[in-house]
């Protein structure tokens, strides 16, 4: 039996891009007129295609983007959530705070090095850190499945107190749900957190201009991996552990360092190379990586290397991707270095005008290629 | 890391790059076909074009598993995912594979019990841990991965393990090479030949294209110094005067391949007379079904399959691309209506893919590359 069909989805997006698409006459070779047309695509704001929510959605990349862009913002237009930072940094009485929130769904929720409680507590805090405050009050909702043992509550929370003690942030409110069996798994977390900006910086993409460097505070991908394996399903052992640590003591080391520091993320999902790729749209800059500068231990390479992974797209949990004016870019390495948690930093990279919007790699062979932002998803639930 | 460090050293690639532009005659162009999606990934991803003299292009090939998947399969697929009782596995890159109406991401959105996996023995595990449920394993692949759902299919029936089939959707390379050497619109100067497929096949096989069709063939791996060396060696025949089959991969490939592989395919596949290939049309003798020995694990005759065929987006050239007939920025959707994440064409969804090598990782002109990276 034979069933003919047409594919009336193709047919539309094709007609649709068509009348959306300039055409450029003149001296441009084809190829760069392609190339050209491909740029103005890039740059239409994104906006969400599917019918439903797939795990695409929640993987950090473009389909993130587009939902976020698409869909979230559009309904909560306003200028502290447009600057699609980390956390949203706002001016409250004389002074200002950072605010922001973070959901946890790691699957398993005990790994090496680490469980969903302290990447709750780390995770919220990094958030604030990078956003040049120092944190102060998180809160904490728990969204619990019947069932799971209060054993395992118990140590989460014990993690969450001593990673809390640890950043010197207090859990002062909360919250608890319980579904029915097999309408969640386990255990999620969302914390918020409110932090204030002491000092008087401003970090953000506008800040961020041709001649700076990019600095990692540390190796790259310990995470992402450390939960692969920690899944049992590849049957690959390796001696590596979650990197998932709060990085407010490190920021504020840099920026001690290097006043000329115009942009702090942490490289969660998507890896360094979706953060690289938002700095270099938000800020309409090249980036230009050198591979071979880019720190990345043994292991996570090899088990990158096996299932065709690349470690720039790998989540971290306690690294920093840092873009510091160029000339204070070693005092700001050195400075990375002598903190515990930034003795494997390096500056990998560097802000250029040209082309604008895409981040290069200069690859460890000897060649150069794009590295575009995360499409799909190698990984759900890495935090 | 060892054994892959010491085949990236970037002094030896520009050593070999000085020798490859020693051996190219001035004024004459090259063009040698990389025949595997892996060889693709390779050259984009390390950036060797960036080593080739300009008279020296590759062209992409078809062997890109996932690309020559007809968007009729996945529709076959994803009827038997929505089938009661089943659990559909695939690999990863099967994952965001189009069909006529949406992909196995959507399917699995809607409802379906559609999972990922590394191997296929990963879906029989499945199949032992859910002994109420049917796993059905989306098998896709040239002959790299053909003897690995075979050995599945043969441990499964000596555990007598009975809710686990497969979906056998597995092509052979070398009908796909013939129909290119026989389209009329492509002059190749040789080819790279498919190292993976090779670790099975050997290199026997690839004799009648150096023999029938005077196209030197050179055997490569996948590390970015196998590709250069491998085009160094198509480079010194054709200087030579030589037309061969020669194998640079000798550290994986054995000259008459690997006969335990080959055995366990025969013993569970056999030929179909033909089979539909996105973009290139129906290839006679290029794909594999399960024996009736194994009709067990068949699941084209357990399940009620539609037999789906979908006519190819008429402004899609998959086809043309797949043959090395257009470069993937030739195509008329390319970058616009069809990008990675969201392809119209096979060759934008694997990262093996022409379109999707080239739009994630070489969507620049050299030069433009050249001046923003220089240092």
């Amino acid at each position: 039996m034979t069933t003919e069909r047409t594919a009336g989805w193709a047919e539309r997006a094709v007609a649709e891009a068509e009348a959306t698409t300039e055409r450029t006459p003149g001296i441009l070779s084809p190829e760069q007129q392609v190339l050209q047309r491909i740029e103005r695509a890039r740059r239409r704001a994104p906006r969400i295609r599917e019918s439903r929510i797939t795990l695409a959605h929640g993987a950090g990349g473009k389909a993130t983007h587009s939902l976020i862009e698409g869909l979230f913002v559009e309904a909560f237009r306003n200028p502290a959530l447009e600057a699609l930072d980390d956390g949203a940094v706002l001016s409250v009485g004389a002074g200002r705070v950072a605010f922001t929130t973070d959901s946890y769904v790691v699957s398993p929720l005990f790994f090496p090095g680490g469980d969903i409680g302290d990447l709750a507590v780390n995770g919220t805090v990094n958030d604030l850190a990078v956003s040049g405050a120092r944190p102060l009050y998180l809160a904490a909702g728990f969204i619990l499945e019947e069932g799971f043992p209060v054993a395992d509550l118990r140590r989460i929370t014990a993690s969450m107190a001593a990673a809390a003690e640890h950043a010197g942030v207090q859990v002062v409110t909360g919250d608890t749900k319980v579904v029915q069996r097999g309408k969640a798994d386990g255990c999620y977390i969302n914390t918020a957190g409110v932090g204030v900006l002491e000092r008087p910086v401003s970090l953000g993409a506008p800040h961020v201009r041709p001649g700076d460097a990019v600095v990692v505070s540390g190796p790259i991908g310990d995470h992402g991996v450390t939960i692969m394996l920690a899944r049992g399903e590849l049957d690959i052992a390796a001696d590596i552990v979650s990197d998932t640590a709060a990085l407010h003591g490190l920021v504020d080391t840099l920026l001690d360092a290097a006043p000329g520091v115009r942009l702090l993320r942490d490289a969660t999902r998507g890896g360094v190379a979706t953060i690289l790729n938002e700095v270099a749209q938000a800020a309409q800059v090249a980036v230009v990586v050198d591979e071979s500068s880019v720190p990345v231990r043994p292991a996570v390479t090899g088990a990158c290397e096996l299932l065709g992974i690349d470690p720039l797209y790998v989540a971290c949990e306690g690294r920093l991707v840092a873009v510091v004016d160029g000339t204070q870019a070693e005092a700001a390495v050195a400075a990375l270095r002598g903190h515990p948690l930034g003795d494997g930093a390096a500056v990998i990279g560097r802000v250029a005008a040209d082309p604008p919007g895409m981040v290069l790699l200069h690859t460890a062979f000897g060649g150069t290629r794009v590295v575009d932002m995360l499409v799909g998803d190698p990984l759900p639930r890495i935090c | 890391m060892r054994f892959v460090d010491e085949y990236r050293d970037a002094d030896k690639a520009q050593a070999l790059a000085t020798q490859i532009a020693a051996l190219c005659e001035p004024g004459r162009q090259y063009k040698f076909m990389e025949v595997c999606g892996g060889h693709t990934h390779t050259i984009y991803k390390h950036g060797i074009e960036d080593y080739l003299p300009e008279s020296v292009s590759l062209v992409h090939g078809p062997g890109c598993p996932v690309c020559v998947i007809p968007m009729g399969r996945v529709d076959d697929a994803i009827a038997i995912a929505n089938e009661p009782g089943v659990i559909m596995t695939a690999f990863g890159d099967m994952m965001r594979v189009p069909g006529g109406s949406g992909s196995f991401l959507d399917a699995k959105a809607a409802g379906a019990d559609i999972r990922m996996v590394y191997s296929p023995l990963d879906a029989l595990k499945i199949a032992r841990t859910n002994p109420d449920r049917k796993v059905v394993f989306m098998a896709i692949g040239f002959e790299t991965t053909s003897p690995s759902t075979a050995m599945t299919v043969l441990r499964a029936a000596a555990e007598g393990i009975r809710n686990f089939s497969v979906f056998c959707n597995h092509v052979t390379i070398l009908p796909a090479i013939k129909a290119i050497l026989d389209s009329p619109d492509l002059r190749l100067d040789g080819f790279l030949g498919p190292g993976h497929v090779s670790t099975v096949i050997g290199c026997r096989p690839y004799e009648f294209i150096a023999r029938d069709y005077g196209k030197p063939l050179v055997c490569a791996g996948f590390e970015p110094l196998d590709l250069l060396q491998s085009v160094h060696l198509l480079l010194k025949q054709l200087a030579d005067g030589r037309c061969e089959v020669e194998n640079q991969y000798t550290r994986v490939v054995p000259w008459d391949g690997n006969l335990r592989a080959l055995e366990a395919i025969g013993q569970v596949m056999q030929l179909r007379p033909y089979f539909e290939w996105r973009g290139l049309g129906f290839i006679s003798h290029s794909a594999l079904r399960m024996r009736d020995e194994y009709a067990a694990y068949d699941a084209e005759r357990l399940f009620d399959v539609p037999g789906v065929r979908v006519a190819d987006p008429k402004a899609c050239q998959c086809g043309e691309v797949l043959k090395g007939v257009l470069k993937p920025w030739e195509c008329k959707v390319f970058g616009t209506a069809c990008t990675p994440e969201t392809p119209i064409g096979t060759c934008m969804v694997s990262s093996e893919g022409a379109c999707a090598a080239y739009y994630n990782f070489g969507r620049f002109t050299r030069q433009r590359l050249a001046e923003a990276t220089r240092v």
